[in-house]
């Protein structure tokens, strides 16, 4: 080798046959020694084997939906794009499928389980359903390549079991030494099965963690919040950091038993009357002339932005942190639909209607919510009024989702689809029967008025996921691409053939991948 | 031939695909939408209207049971090859039970098909009747003597430069780079020896590759300098070994083995790509004989070749070897039914047993990188930066090659695995071992890694 990489020329090679020269002599004993060696390798020692996958008792997947599976799987982003066509989107289908598969309980299909996490790597949201689905052996492949070191943080404690209340000694080793994720992850998990003994965990450390830290910390009692957590967060309130003042007053406001309840009611009862000099009934605001200490310690913020006058600021914040419960109470015994439809003296409506707007999101108060709401087919309910779409979406979900999904649908048919996008998604998958109909109806009536389907593609794209596949019959008849009418944007009827017949395509795909996963 | 019998799997179906972008157009048209009056045969023809975006439908025809293949018409204007709708089709057909219901294929579809068989008879027929004009053997002749002094004078030359570099040393080769060796091959190009020209622009690459570069040098540099030789004195070797000189030197030559018929399990499809040529690779496995044998083809750069011919199918059809000592390679002649899935498994040996066939395949072929094995019971373990296969029961082990260890296919098979033993397929050779097709250690179908 040495002489090899010198040259011949500079060391001679040992024996050199007779009528040969030096660099073909060397090159001959090196074909020769290479053949040799090839020929006469051997298999190596095995290595430290691994620790088998535990197995997965789950039934394995039906044929025809781990065909399926491998088809959306193979629909990955980057390859192809450009226009949709009338091909549906199969990667956002995946996510359905998957649900459908979890419920099921079959198990992941081995092979599947590296495009699978590669598919949750790029996208946060499927994670959850992806790991559910992909089982014990995700997370033994997990360990063995960092590219999918998600699924072990996603799994509470890396993957190895977090340690249950019965386990204090662990549970504390964790607290103390654990890194913030591990520890947030921990907490989060405690409070889960027992939440008192996560708050009183968090109490033995409280006074030394960062600020930043608390205020994580003290989010995670959001989940199982109780009574019993009063004590902890009214001493909260006395807290250094302004964050961990407000978080705490918000979570302690809504408990409608606190004592901060309590108060803040008091506070905003003052504000608040019905006055009968005006003839009608009529609600009366009186807005605080200060923000005293108690009020500030109570979580309400003194300053108000710029633009806004800083007594309204500090109703709004009074109103939203009362409980909704004393206000028939305190206005002569009416409904909630009966407060919310009182006239209300010197242009504080808004104002007043906004805070209980928020009030009745934080505290998931649905008689409230459906006084706020009002009917849909209301003028003001399709504009910018009192309250805005974002807060009827948040007002929405407090309510039960037969109800939610009849009134989206009543406020389609009066006010169409360009305002409903928001409010189309809180609604659960699939649509209710009449709310599939009044967005199918709507699209139908967009597409008459001449305008291009993309200008609804955001609702489309929701309808293809959304909508009950049962709808496709009724869609049958609105692929056809119409006679142009003469004001129509020039085009628009082949495009919208195109959109729903993608639509269509998409809802049958659907109503099979589910009957694929049906167990025979 | 039952209508379960010759479905294919989704997979399968998506392995004709000409690239990535059909396979993804071709998943979503795999849906009952935009298909109408979809229809198959019992004599393997599948037919049907898909929607596009004009006002006609197009029409899809695809013929299974064609000897050379599937076969595709299409009435859209794509240039791929099958087109998404075919694709799209026999994914319909793969996919869901009675989508695709057994009928009279539309006049449309017959006329393709009556017209594509009648070709297929007129050109066996032909084909039997005589064979093409041989033109002149004395001109024949003629020519391949030119060519065997070309390739002489190359050999030569060559074996000047090898000796120039040893005289000069090693060393001095990794300062020289790439221009040295590109402008050799471009010699053996001139020469007519492809085969050289190819060794010799591999060499090329070698000084940058690593740690024990030079080791890895001299290696190649000796074997080429072994093939030169074996050229040079072909006269003096046995018959087998100075075809297979030839068939390394890169002489062209035709599979003119006597035809051996079996029922073909495709093992493996893979394929290679340069900057001029797509080469696929076929393995299959003789169920009867017992043979594994190798099938190649090419397509223009950047476009799959023709030949698909998805794992886990088998064919009922006659190969005909190539020439040369320890040669598997190839070519396909008649099929005589379309391929069906089946269960059928290759039987395999232990880690020992693949490597020692490696050893004793190189007394045939001293220039061959790799022989195709079917190794069972074997766990993939990882080993350092690499993966190893370790025998289940055994305290044996076989590094895979350092280009398998970063494909997305290691990942496939050690999900399969989990720890387990796995039946797994590929190519053994000095690099290690290449992994193509695994199966699980229960029932399960095959799942390919490349």
């Amino acid at each position: 080798m040495t002489t090899a990489l010198l040259g011949t020329a500079r060391r001679a090679p040992a024996d050199v046959p007779a009528g040969r020269d030096a660099p073909t002599a060397l090159l001959d004993a090196a074909a020769v020694e290479t053949v040799r060696r090839r020929a006469g390798m051997r298999a190596g020692r095995a290595a430290a084997r691994l620790e088998p996958a535990a197995p997965d008792p789950r039934p394995a997947l039906p044929p025809a939906a781990a065909r399926r599976l491998t088809m959306l799987l193979a629909d990955r982003p980057g390859a192809g794009g450009g226009r949709r066509g009338t091909a549906p989107d199969l990667m956002e289908l995946l996510p359905q499928w998957l649900a459908a598969a979890n419920g099921h309980g079959y198990a992941a299909p081995p092979q599947a389980l590296p495009a699978l996490l590669d598919a949750a790597r790029g996208r946060t949201d499927l994670r959850p359903a992806v790991l559910a689905f992909a089982g014990p052996r995700a997370l033994w492949l997990a360990r063995l390549n960092t590219d999918w070191r998600f699924a072990l943080r996603a799994a509470p404690g890396g993957g190895a079991a977090l340690p249950g209340p019965e386990e204090p000694e662990r549970v504390r080793e964790l607290w103390e030494e654990g890194l913030f994720a591990e520890r947030v992850a921990l907490l989060s998990a405690l409070r889960a099965r027992d939440a008192a003994a996560a708050r009183d965990l968090l109490a033995t450390t409280w006074a030394a963690e960062r600020a930043e830290d608390r205020l994580m910390f003290l989010d995670s009692l959001r989940a199982g919040l109780c009574e019993a957590d009063e004590p902890f967060l009214e001493a909260a309130l006395a807290d250094r950091s302004r964050n961990v003042r407000s978080t705490a007053a918000e979570l302690l406001s809504s408990l409608p038993g606190s004592a901060l309840a309590g108060r803040m009611a008091e506070r905003a009862g003052a504000c608040v009357a019905v006055d009968h000099t005006y003839g009608a009934p009529t609600i009366v605001v009186e807005a605080p002339h200060e923000c005293d200490a108690g009020m500030e310690r109570d979580g309400v913020v003194a300053k108000a932005p710029a633009g806004r006058g800083e007594r309204s600021w500090w109703l709004g914040q009074l109103v939203e942190a009362a409980p909704l419960g004393t206000w028939p109470g305190r206005l002569g015994g009416r409904t909630p639909e009966e407060i919310v439809a009182l006239p209300v003296a010197d242009d504080w409506r808004d104002e007043l209607h906004a805070a209980w707007c928020r009030a009745a999101v934080r505290q998931r108060d649905p008689s409230w919510s459906r006084a706020l709401l009002g009917t849909p087919a209301a003028p003001e309910a399709g504009g910018p009024g009192a309250v805005s779409l974002a807060e009827r979406a948040k007002l929405l979900s407090t309510l039960e989702a037969p109800e939610r999904a009849e009134w989206v649908a009543g406020f389609i048919s009066v006010h169409g689809l360009s305002e409903a996008f928001q409010l189309l998604g809180v609604c659960t998958v699939p649509w209710a029967g009449p709310l599939g109909g009044a967005v199918v109806d709507a699209l139908n009536i967009a597409r008459d008025a001449g305008s291009y389907p993309w200008s609804f593609s955001g609702v489309m794209g929701l309808a293809e996921r959304c909508l009950d596949p049962a709808e496709a019959v009724r869609l049958e008849a609105l692929t056809a691409v119409p006679d142009e009418p003469e004001d129509a944007a020039p085009g628009a009827g082949g495009y919208w053939s195109e959109s729903f017949q993608r639509l269509l395509t998409t809802l049958r795909l659907r109503a099979t991948m589910q009957s694929e996963l049906t167990p025979p | 031939m039952t209508e379960q019998g010759v479905r294919w799997s989704a997979d399968q179906v998506l392995a004709l695909a000409p690239d990535a972008a059909s396979r993804k157009a071709g998943s979503k048209l795999g849906a009952a939408g935009p298909w109408s009056e979809a229809g198959s045969s019992d004599e393997g023809t599948v037919w049907g209207l898909c929607k596009g975006s004009g006002s006609k439908p197009y029409r899809t025809v695809i013929d299974i049971a064609d000897s050379t293949g599937p076969a595709y018409k299409c009435s859209c204007p794509s240039r791929k090859f099958p087109c998404k709708h075919a694709l799209g089709l026999l994914l319909l057909w793969a996919g869901e039970d009675g989508a695709v219901p057994r009928g009279e294929a539309p006049d449309w579809a017959e006329e393709w098909i009556e017209g594509r068989r009648k070709r297929a008879d007129d050109k066996r027929a032909a084909g039997a009747s005589g064979s093409p004009s041989p033109g002149d053997p004395e001109a024949a002749r003629r020519r391949a003597e030119r060519r065997a002094e070309w390739i002489t004078a190359g050999a030569t030359e060559l074996e000047q430069r090898l000796a120039d570099l040893l005289r000069g040393g090693l060393a001095s080769a990794e300062q020289s780079g790439y221009g040295l060796w590109e402008e050799t091959a471009a010699r053996m190009v001139d020469a007519q020896a492809p085969g050289l020209a190819a060794r010799v622009r591999e060499l090329g690459a070698i000084p940058s590759s690593g740690p024990g570069w030079p080791v890895r040098l001299l290696e190649e540099c000796a074997l080429l300098h072994l093939l030169d030789q074996g050229w040079l004195r072909r006269d003096g070797l046995p018959d087998g070994l100075a075809a297979t000189v030839r068939s390394r030197i890169g002489l062209p030559a035709s599979a003119d083995g006597a035809p051996v018929r079996d029922r073909w399990l495709v093992l493996a499809q893979y394929d290679t790509a340069d900057s001029r040529l797509t080469t696929r690779r076929i393995w299959l496995h003789g169920t009867g004989t017992g043979r594994t044998v190798l099938l190649l083809s090419y397509g223009a750069a950047g476009r799959a070749p023709e030949l698909a011919l998805p794992v886990g199918l088998a064919l009922d059809a006659e190969v005909s070897a190539y020439p040369g000592a320890g040669q598997s390679r190839v070519a396909l002649g008649e099929r005589f039914a379309p391929a069906e899935p089946t269960g059928f498994r290759p039987p395999g040996v232990d880690v020992a047993r693949a490597v020692a066939g490696y050893g004793e395949a190189l007394r045939d072929d001293p220039w061959l990188e790799s022989r195709p094995v079917t190794l069972e019971r074997v766990v993939p373990v990882p080993d350092g930066d690499g993966w190893q296969l370790a025998d289940a029961d055994g305290e044996s082990a076989l590094p895979l090659t350092p280009a398998a260890g970063s494909r997305a296919g290691l990942w496939r098979l050690v999900a399969l695995s989990g720890g387990a033993p796995v039946t797994v397929f590929g190519e053994c050779g000095h690099l290690g071992f290449s992994p193509l097709t695994a199966w699980p250690d229960g029932p399960g179908e095959a799942v390919t890694l490349c």
